[in-house]
């Protein structure tokens, strides 16, 4: 008895339930579309190679260093400056760089003569790091600029390079 | 002295970095999961009686949900780059992997719940319009007109599956929105495992409350009398939720105080000064107390129908009010201390900013706003009345 009867109502019944079903197929067909859209516009926009070095785009790298160097670096400053290198130097701010305060300068170090820098502005630089701040270590020299100076601008009194009195 | 500054702040805590939005944002992602968990009680716990806001609660969830990443978007400096989060996700970023939970939410949970709920009255609409209405009822059809008792048989069967299945989805959504804060180690305000089970379950007093007021609203402007079976028992659940999340959080109240850490003097002296009448008047006596005492007595004794109803509307106005403040103590009050414990600053909202109250309300108004359209495109009534 290897043949089942063939029993035309159960085919029926079960081709109804496909077609009762069927609808259901249309909203996974717009759900798996609009992942093929995603997926698409996804590997269309994503950066080739991405991840490759880690989670960023590795041409970056590249880019970052195709930028024009806008620092000169200390030992370019020291070669012409020599004087006010020894002064700072001998003071307390021997560790902080020239173009901390003067600002990136590779250009005049490129062409002295074609990009003559400005003087920094005393009133705002120096308050940059000694306004008072709670925040701030207790033995870094800090003041309440308004209070301290009656208005005079610091290098009135301190010397930018060597700040002591 | 900086103004709004008490003690010591470290600099980069003067100023708050997530103000009035990022509170927005679990509120109304709250709303979402609390109206779904709603709508499933029906579905698959077989509540016969809240059978009236059935789809009232379906479609709020929606309307809110379509709104719930705009605070986001708002607070963003860049918003259109918040894309990149779909197309590059870190799997270590909780905020990526958010991303992916919402969509999942939105389409194979209720946009397909809904969806399969209304092929009916979708295919009715379909061939009963004209015009361009005709033709949005149409595309909603998918194509597909095949109403027969049988097709609804199985829309019915598969409907239920995708409730089931939006379930724990509708927990992981809002439990993950108390995860992203639960998991912030550094700051003792937020740093707690049960802030995910917290803001679940506020979610889920909220979005009943939500959906009670909807409700009463909806019956209100349509003329139809009010199901008073159903209000009680939406009233019932409001209270249970309501207390297992009072309950939750008290406990973690408890668990502070006895543990009482390093943090704990600083937080409780924000608690006793800035976070007073938000925390303790707003949320605690005004937004838990008295509707939960409102709603005890509903179960204690038995009252007028006129009673209960302004009963149900000043507890349900009030749960949406404390919960509104909870989000607020939550998100605000942990960036008012410093993380030095030795100083507080002041949140002051802005008016017409970007992220001020008037972005604010507006982002309150647009789901109801939403919600109005959706009523009017997909009436959650004609079938129920014929039934």
């Amino acid at each position: 008895m290897l043949h089942t009867a063939y029993r035309p109502e159960k085919e029926m019944g079960l081709r109804r339930i496909f077609t009762d079903s069927g609808h259901l197929v249309r909203p996974a067909v717009v759900l798996i579309a609009a992942l093929g859209i995603f997926l698409i516009i996804r590997a269309l926009v994503i950066p080739k190679a991405f991840g490759q070095y880690g989670h960023y785009r590795p041409a970056a790298l590249m880019e970052i260093r195709q930028r024009p160097i806008v620092y000169a670096g200390q030992d370019q400053c020291v070669m012409c400056h020599d004087d006010e290198a020894k002064t700072r130097a001998a003071g307390k701010h021997a560790h902080v760089a020239c173009e901390a305060c003067h600002g990136p300068l590779a250009s005049h170090a490129n062409d002295p003569a074609a990009h003559v820098p400005k003087l920094p502005d005393v009133a705002n630089l120096c308050r940059r790091c000694h306004e008072k701040d709670a925040a701030k270590p207790p033995g870094f020299p800090q003041v309440v600029t308004a209070e301290h100076s009656g208005g005079m601008t610091c290098n009135s009194c301190h010397q930018p390079h060597n700040p002591h009195l | 002295m900086i103004p709004g500054v008490d003690g010591f702040m470290y600099p980069n805590e003067i100023e708050l970095q997530w103000g009035l939005l990022i509170v927005l944002y679990p509120y109304i992602t709250g709303l979402v999961a609390g109206a779904f968990i709603l709508a499933s009680l029906e579905r698959v716990f077989k509540v016969e009686a809240v059978r009236p806001t059935y789809r009232l609660a379906l479609l709020t969830a929606l309307a809110f949900l379509l709104v719930a990443p705009l605070p986001l978007q708002l607070h963003l400096g860049h918003p259109e780059r918040s894309m990149e989060m779909y197309l590059t996700p870190h799997t270590s970023s909780a905020m990526a992997m958010f991303g992916f939970v919402y969509l999942w939410y939105l389409t194979v949970v209720l946009l397909l719940e809904i969806w399969l709920d209304y092929r009916v009255d979708i295919v009715r609409m379909a061939q009963s319009t004209t015009g361009f209405m005709r033709l949005v009822y149409k595309a909603l059809t998918l194509g597909s007109e095949n109403v027969s008792p049988a097709a609804r048989r199985i829309d019915d069967k598969v409907g239920y599956t995708v409730t089931v299945i939006g379930i724990p989805s509708a927990f992981l959504l809002h439990g993950y929105v108390g995860f992203i804060f639960g998991s912030i180690k550094a700051n003792p305000w937020w740093s707690t495992p049960l802030m995910p089970i917290v803001f679940l379950f506020s979610a889920m007093t909220s979005g009943i409350a939500a959906v009670l007021l909807l409700y009463m609203a909806s019956v209100k402007v349509k003329k139809i009398p009010i199901d008073m079976r159903c209000l009680d028992t939406i009233g019932k659940y409001l209270f249970y939720t309501f207390l297992i999340d009072f309950t939750l959080e008290m406990l973690d109240l408890v668990h502070r105080t006895y543990e009482a850490d390093e943090s704990f003097r600083s937080l409780d002296f924000m608690v006793h000064t800035r976070l007073m009448f938000s925390q303790i008047i707003l949320q605690i006596l005004l937004g838990t107390l008295v509707p939960l005492a409102l709603l005890a007595a509903n179960q204690l004794w038995k009252f007028s129908e006129a009673k209960r109803r302004v009963m149900y509307l000043t507890a349900a106005l009030l749960t949406m009010v404390g919960i509104f403040a909870m989000r607020w103590n939550v998100v605000i009050g942990g960036q008012l201390f410093s993380k030095s414990f030795l100083g507080y600053t002041t949140y002051k909202v802005s008016f017409a900013a970007r992220e001020g109250l008037f972005t604010a309300v507006g982002l309150m108004i647009l789901p109801f706003v939403i919600f109005v359209v959706l009523v009017i495109l997909l009436p959650p009534w004609p079938e129920r009345s014929e039934t």
